[in-house]
């Protein structure tokens, strides 16, 4: 899983972009149930993250991207 | 404190009259082209308008101009989408061409310039989008099949948007000009305006100051609980649609 200082800015970009606190953003946690996170709220994310890390997310790459593991994971591929 | 307001078609007409009208209230305006830029005679404003040339056709221009807006007046806070033209005829005869590009420009333009607006206005949690239409959209107009389309488009667009934004404190709302005093209508013949104009109720054409004062009435902090709204500017044309 990437290194810890990677997921530690990608976790502050959830903190910030999604208002959740930092203990939720686990690689398990489902954004839809357990971030409660809509679909605006994803796309809002995903443009934090294309910022935060220089990366461009193409929209059909978030096809199937239901958690916050699974974000971070393509993340990491991108780096 | 003064915003930052893009009119894309803001070179003449309705869309430099709500420029200047924005500019008069003290708002940092920008404008974007495609054919010329802005007469500078005539405007009461000793602020420049900042003019960005661009064909909303093309999506990388659309977005040039944006990033020029920026990065000489900070994030958009407020959109205006006035760009829009006309290539009337009746639908027996229009030609691809002739439909697509009047769609292309009057719709397709807004998606674009919205599109490229808004990353920044949800980041802001605040935000303004006008889009202009016109009472043709919902009355239609023979010889205006491609107009009016995209005209009932941007209504249809500007409410979905609304309902995707809302959250975010960025409002959508949506102007209906009827007959306004613009190169636009100058392309019709003398006959047909006046014929026009005597089904007004009011019974004569607007200025375009008179739409722009309900294009800046809901881009202010004043219309904050208005979205998804389509204000009919048009004399009582298009009453009871």
């Amino acid at each position: 899983m990437g290194d810890d200082a990677t997921f530690e800015k990608f976790k502050k970009c959830a903190v910030d972009v999604l208002q959740v606190p930092e203990d939720k953003v686990v690689p398990e946690a489902s954004f839809a149930d357990d971030l409660n996170a809509d679909s605006l709220d994803l796309v809002e994310f995903v443009m934090a993250l294309e910022e935060a890390f220089s990366i461009t997310v193409d929209e059909t790459e978030l096809d199937g991207i239901d958690t916050v593991g699974q974000a971070y994971d393509l993340v990491v591929s991108k780096l | 404190m003064s915003r930052v307001v893009l009119v894309t078609g803001g070179s003449r007409g309705i869309g430099l009259a709500c420029a200047r009208r924005f500019q008069a209230d003290g708002e940092r305006v920008a404008v974007t082209y495609k054919t010329a830029p802005p007469d500078p005679a005539g405007a009461e404003s000793t602020a420049p308008l900042l003019a960005v040339a661009c064909d909303v056709t093309d999506p990388g221009a659309v977005d040039a101009a944006f990033t020029t807006v920026e990065a000489e007046l900070g994030a958009i806070e407020v959109l205006v989408c006035a760009a829009g033209i006309t290539d009337d005829g009746l639908v027996l005869r229009m030609s691809e061409e002739r439909w697509s590009r009047v769609v292309e420009t009057d719709l397709t333009g807004t998606f674009r310039a919205v599109r490229r607006a808004l990353p920044a206005m949800l980041r802001a949690r605040a935000g303004r989008i006008v889009v202009i239409s016109s009472v043709v959209g919902y009355l239609g107009n023979a010889g205006q099949a491609n107009y009016a389309a995209a005209k009932a488009g941007q209504i249809g667009f500007a409410r979905s948007l609304a309902r995707e934004v809302a959250s975010r404190s960025v409002t959508v709302n949506v102007v209906c000009p009827g007959m306004v005093a613009t190169d636009m209508l100058a392309a019709l013949d003398e006959d047909q305006t006046a014929a026009l104009a005597s089904r007004v109720p009011l019974g004569r054409i607007a200025e375009p100051e008179e739409v722009a004062s309900a294009v800046c009435f809901l881009a202010s902090a004043e219309a904050s609980y208005i979205t998804g709204a389509v204000l009919a500017v048009d004399g009582g044309l298009g009453m009871g649609h």
